[in-house]
């Protein structure tokens, strides 16, 4: 890796990002939007509006940066623009990680835009710290964008990449304990819960929730989703071949 | 010793054998052009050469290293026929970018975007640019790096004539500075302001000679007679 090469290639991306307006304003308002939304179908029901904003906030930016993450890394396989910055200095973990660093950037705009929205506007309610809630959303965004440079990778065509969404993000949100608590899933469900990365993500969110101070299990979930975000952007690298056929 | 060192490559593509057992030659400062039929294996072998081609035996040699490894990714600029640049990025930024990558500044990066005749046209964004105009842009993305081999696969197509004639003119200033260039082209007419010729059929290489020696073992000064004449003979060759 190398300083100079991933600078520029985190302000590649970002120059990217900015030429596509359209994108921009989807990134920053839809979160909020759907915020919106949550608050006005439990407009009787602060406490389960709380509960449900709260981890969604962590649940939308992983969404959209693994959309953005997998149709943007599919671009650079299809245009050829990856085969040929393979025959220059840059390595593959500059690439991942201007990735990584350029869309977190991103995610950490939405997520303070959402997270304001959400404690200013709509009046959302946690025991701990707003910036810790902006934390744990910002995380998670990485943690999409690692598993969509990893699925990109299995995509031929933007239709395929797309449908890796339903696949990948829904069977999270589905187990996450959101809508049945964790414990009170069969045995072998909880067994598949434990073993997806955004579990965590929102246990940590549930107990920024509840807890004036972040506690151990607080910074071991937190610890768990950065461990899975190495992980992915690892396995991504491995699918990045120098040579191809 | 040449720039470009090629033994018996021979490679593989969806079980079918596109390049079987070619061996050539590229001296340093000489424009090289690589000439054959679509679908002769131009690319497999140009692919060979910057080391992003899997091959499944022989070897492959530039600038004294195996094609493709770390010391070489600062002095091989390669530009595929695709033009291999971002559509959403403008085609200063695109210089720019691959300008870092390579350790050359943005100075650096606006001259080459001026060398391809893209000056007037460097703030506007790749995707609204004519195909001609995109694959200009790939070009200055490589000649950024100021590589010592250059491998440009059909740079001039889609070019205007006035626009083919600059850039034949920018290869030989490149050569006679230094530069080793390796073009391919499917145009014959391109063929004869080449320093040397490399004819590709179906994966293996039919004639390895100057314009001048192809005319002569043809029998004819007219290079695009003189090609299907060297193929014919090949394929009765091999038949």
């Amino acid at each position: 890796m190398s300083a100079r090469i991933l600078g520029a290639t985190i302000g590649r991306i970002l120059r990217q990002l900015r030429h596509d307006r359209r994108t921009v304003g989807l990134v920053v308002a839809v979160p909020t939007l759907l915020l919106t939304l949550l608050y006005f179908m439990f407009e009787g029901a602060p406490s389960t509006f709380d509960r449900v904003a709260l981890v969604m906030l962590g649940v939308f930016p992983f969404i959209m940066m693994f959309l953005v993450t997998s149709i943007a890394m599919l671009r650079e396989r299809t245009t050829g623009t990856l085969e040929r910055l393979l025959t220059t200095p840059l390595g593959r973990l500059d690439l991942l990680f201007g990735y990584g660093v350029a869309f977190g950037l991103a995610a950490a705009v939405q997520a303070a835009v959402a997270a304001g929205a959400a404690y200013w506007l709509f009046g959302l309610d946690t025991a701990g710290s707003p910036a810790l809630v902006v934390l744990i959303a910002v995380l998670n965004a990485v943690l999409g964008v690692g598993l969509g440079l990893l699925c990109s990778a299995f995509a031929r065509t933007e239709f395929q990449a797309v449908q890796f969404m339903p696949v990948v993000a829904l069977p999270q949100l589905l187990l996450c304990g959101l809508f049945v608590p964790r414990e009170q899933m069969a045995g072998w469900l909880q067994a598949v819960s434990d073993a997806l990365p955004l579990s965590y993500a929102v246990e940590a969110l549930a107990l920024v929730g509840r807890q004036a101070t972040p506690t151990g299990d607080t910074w071991r979930d937190i610890a768990v989703v950065a461990g899975a975000v190495v992980l992915t952007l690892v396995l991504a690298a491995a699918t990045l071949r120098r040579r191809t056929d | 010793m040449g720039v470009v060192e090629v033994a018996g490559l021979v490679v593989e593509r969806g079980g079918r054998t596109v390049l079987h057992g070619i061996s050539a030659r590229i001296a340093a400062g000489s424009v090289t052009g690589l000439l054959g039929p679509s679908g002769s294996g131009k690319t497999t072998l140009m692919r060979a050469v910057v080391g992003v081609q899997k091959i499944r035996a022989g070897t492959v040699t530039v600038c004294g290293s195996p094609a493709g490894s770390a010391p070489l990714r600062r002095r091989v600029g390669y530009v595929t026929q695709a033009p291999s640049v971002y559509a959403d990025l403008s085609v200063r930024e695109n210089a720019r970018y691959f300008a870092a990558l390579v350790g050359r500044d943005a100075a650096a990066a606006d001259a080459a975007v001026a060398d391809v005749g893209l000056a007037a046209a460097a703030g506007q964004v790749v995707g609204s640019l004519s195909g001609g105009q995109r694959s200009r842009a790939s070009l200055a993305c490589a000649l950024v790096g100021a590589p010592e081999l250059l491998v440009l696969d059909e740079p001039t197509v889609g070019q205007d004539p006035v626009l083919r004639e600059d850039l034949w003119q920018r290869f030989h200033a490149l050569a006679a500075a230094g530069t080793t260039v390796l073009v391919s082209s499917h145009v014959m007419d391109e063929a004869g302001r080449c320093d040397r010729l490399l004819l590709v059929r179906e994966g293996r290489l039919v004639a390895d000679d100057t314009p001048a020696g192809i005319r002569a073992s043809a029998g004819t000064d007219d290079l695009d007679r003189a090609f299907l004449r060297l193929i014919r003979r090949d394929g009765a060759g091999a038949a």
